[in-house]
């Protein structure tokens, strides 16, 4: 079971002159219950708009998207989604905007905040269950929109650039504390980033992506989240020899696109 | 302490007693001086401003005592600040028109106020019905754009020759002037929440209802109490305009008819108090919007 996506496409018809725009072509993908699939790319290569497929915000011009065996028609609680930013409802304070989700989905208080606390908990946010979430830095702020998409209980956890708001120090942290919660939880996992450190650091798969037309032009298995939580610390394993070489293989990759744009 | 440190040392207070350059008058106009701690080089505006507002209050109050006083300014043109406050308790006392001063502020404070409820009650829901659909917007944008930049004064005729000269056309005419303004600020404010957070409810699982009561409603409440501020203002401003025909009380036809009995002191007295409780209600209504949306532009 898990997430299939077969030969989808995206075509954005021609307008004002322009020629219709391939926003992605051809994109098969298999996610298993607990991958960790990373997609990263130039900008404009599609990544953003495939995780809008995923989520069920955009129907795919051609190909299909199953769920446990369902096609998917629309957005859902299945597939919980966590934003760069700007996602939060500042008028709630942390453990509202937790419980956000199973508010929607008509559970009682008590259960809300009993199913929220676990994941309040797990993300280090005790302490700040009833802060403002606009007094809270942007750190933390992340923290509460995981620990909100979890409280759903996805399927899969979709993330747009989670950590592209923040400073390099707690970007770090925020990796190693998403891949915990990723190995307590057991879901499945995607992400999209721009950091290539970052993609190869935490991914089980990882899905390069190039423009024109958006599509998927290498795929990589990666062991190294499990060596992390195998109790490795994440320098060590971000500066052992394969993972530089590596990295630097996907960064070739990634800047050749990128000159081809510009 | 090692010779280096003490080389630094030296070069630190060198550094501290060189001489502060003195920045010509033109130049000071041209550059910022560099700020003190707790404030930002370079924000537009930024100081306080509070006593110079006090300063500048006392001394319009000194002007109008002083021209008065010394006889510059004939009292039929401008009675003294004195003629005016006595004025004041002289109405509080005895009335006008052989009405209380205190009824004259209920019923006009009775009219905006109604008219203003009336507005908001019809127009914040239709402003959001506005924003969310496009059938709405398509039927009620071209009226509403259509009379909203006439002056009330234009279509006060229209209002007595349709709903007569009772309280209907008074009470309808300063509720048109708070409609538009109310209705446009919730339609624009139905655009504040940010796409990300309609998405994100979405994926949570919630149904276009939901959104809209949980989302988009509370992340509209700031520009719609920026609205209902306007439009109370506007419902102020049209007072008089309603009180012009055939009123026998209320604030604006105090002043109304006071200037034709050329009593001028009554005319300012009553512009002040219009003034006073137009600028409490908004007092009021900033209060509202700090303990509502305490989160206001800062996410």
């Amino acid at each position: 079971m898990g997430l299939e996506i077969r030969n989808a496409s995206i075509v954005y018809p021609a307008s004002e002159g322009d020629a219709p725009v391939e926003a992605l072509k051809g994109i098969d993908l298999r996610m298993e219950n607990d991958d960790f699939v990373v997609a990263l790319g130039a900008s404009g290569c599609g990544k953003s708009t495939l995780l809008n497929v995923i989520a069920g915000f955009l129907a795919p011009s051609t190909g299909e998207v199953i769920l446990d065996g369902e096609s998917i028609s629309g957005p859902g609680a299945d597939r919980s989604v966590v934003f760069q930013k700007h996602a939060l409802l500042p008028w709630l304070n942390v453990i509202d905007n937790v419980t956000f989700g199973l508010k929607l989905q008509g559970y009682d208080t008590e259960t809300r905040n009993e199913a929220a606390l676990e994941f309040i908990k797990l993300l280090g946010l005790t302490e700040f269950i009833h802060a403002p979430v606009y007094k809270l830095s942007g750190g933390m702020q992340q923290r509460v929109g995981i620990a909100r998409a979890l409280a759903c209980d996805p399927k899969i956890l979709l993330m747009d650039e989670p950590l592209g708001a923040l400073d390099a120090l707690t970007r770090e942290k925020a990796q190693e504390l998403i891949l915990r919660v990723w190995n307590d939880t057991h879901k499945s996992v995607f992400l999209i980033t721009h950091s290539v450190e970052e993609a190869i650091f935490m991914g089980t798969k990882l899905i390069v992506m190039s423009p024109r037309p958006g599509r998927i032009t290498y795929r990589f298995d990666l062991p190294f989240s499990r060596q992390f939580l195998a109790g490795h610390s994440a320098r060590d394993v971000k500066s052992s020899h394969e993972f530089i070489e590596l990295r630097e293989k996907v960064l070739e990759i990634v800047f050749a696109d990128q000159e081809e744009t510009v | 302490m090692g010779e280096k440190a003490e080389q630094i040392q030296k070069t630190a207070d060198k550094a501290v007693a060189a001489p502060v350059t003195k920045m010509g008058f033109f130049a000071s106009l041209i550059r910022s001086r560099a700020t003190n701690p707790g404030e930002t080089y370079g924000v537009p505006g930024q100081g306080r401003t509070f006593w110079l507002s006090v300063g500048s209050v006392l001394t319009l109050l000194f002007v109008w005592w002083l021209v008065t006083t010394l006889g510059w300014v004939k009292p039929l043109f401008m009675p003294s600040p004195q003629a005016t406050v006595g004025k004041f308790f002289q109405i509080l006392d005895q009335g006008f028109t052989n009405t209380a001063f205190a009824h004259h502020v209920a019923i006009s404070a009775a009219r905006v106020f109604g008219a203003f409820m009336l507005a908001c009650a019809i127009g914040i829901p239709l402003g959001l019905a506005m924003g969310m659909s496009p059938l709405v917007r398509g039927v009620f944008d071209p009226p509403i754009e259509f009379y909203r930049p006439i002056p009330p004064l234009a279509y006060l005729p229209l209002m007595i020759i349709w709903f007569g000269i009772g309280e209907t056309s008074k009470v309808l005419l300063i509720f048109l002037s708070i409609f538009a303004p109310v209705t446009l600020g919730a339609r624009s404010g139905v655009r504040s929440a940010a796409i990300e957070q309609i998405h994100a409810a979405y994926s949570f699982g919630a149904s276009r209802w939901q959104v809209m009561r949980y989302v988009i409603l509370p992340s509209a409440l700031p520009e719609i109490l920026t609205s209902m501020r306007i439009g109370v203002g506007f419902g102020w401003t049209t007072l008089v305009a309603a009180e012009m025909v055939a009123a026998t009380e209320g604030l604006g036809y105090m002043v109304l008819s006071a200037s034709q009995f050329l009593q001028t002191s009554t005319v300012i007295m009553g512009i002040v108090v219009i003034a006073a409780i137009a600028y409490l209600f908004d007092m009021t209504m900033r209060f509202t919007e700090k303990k509502l949306v305490p989160w206001k532009g800062r996410m």
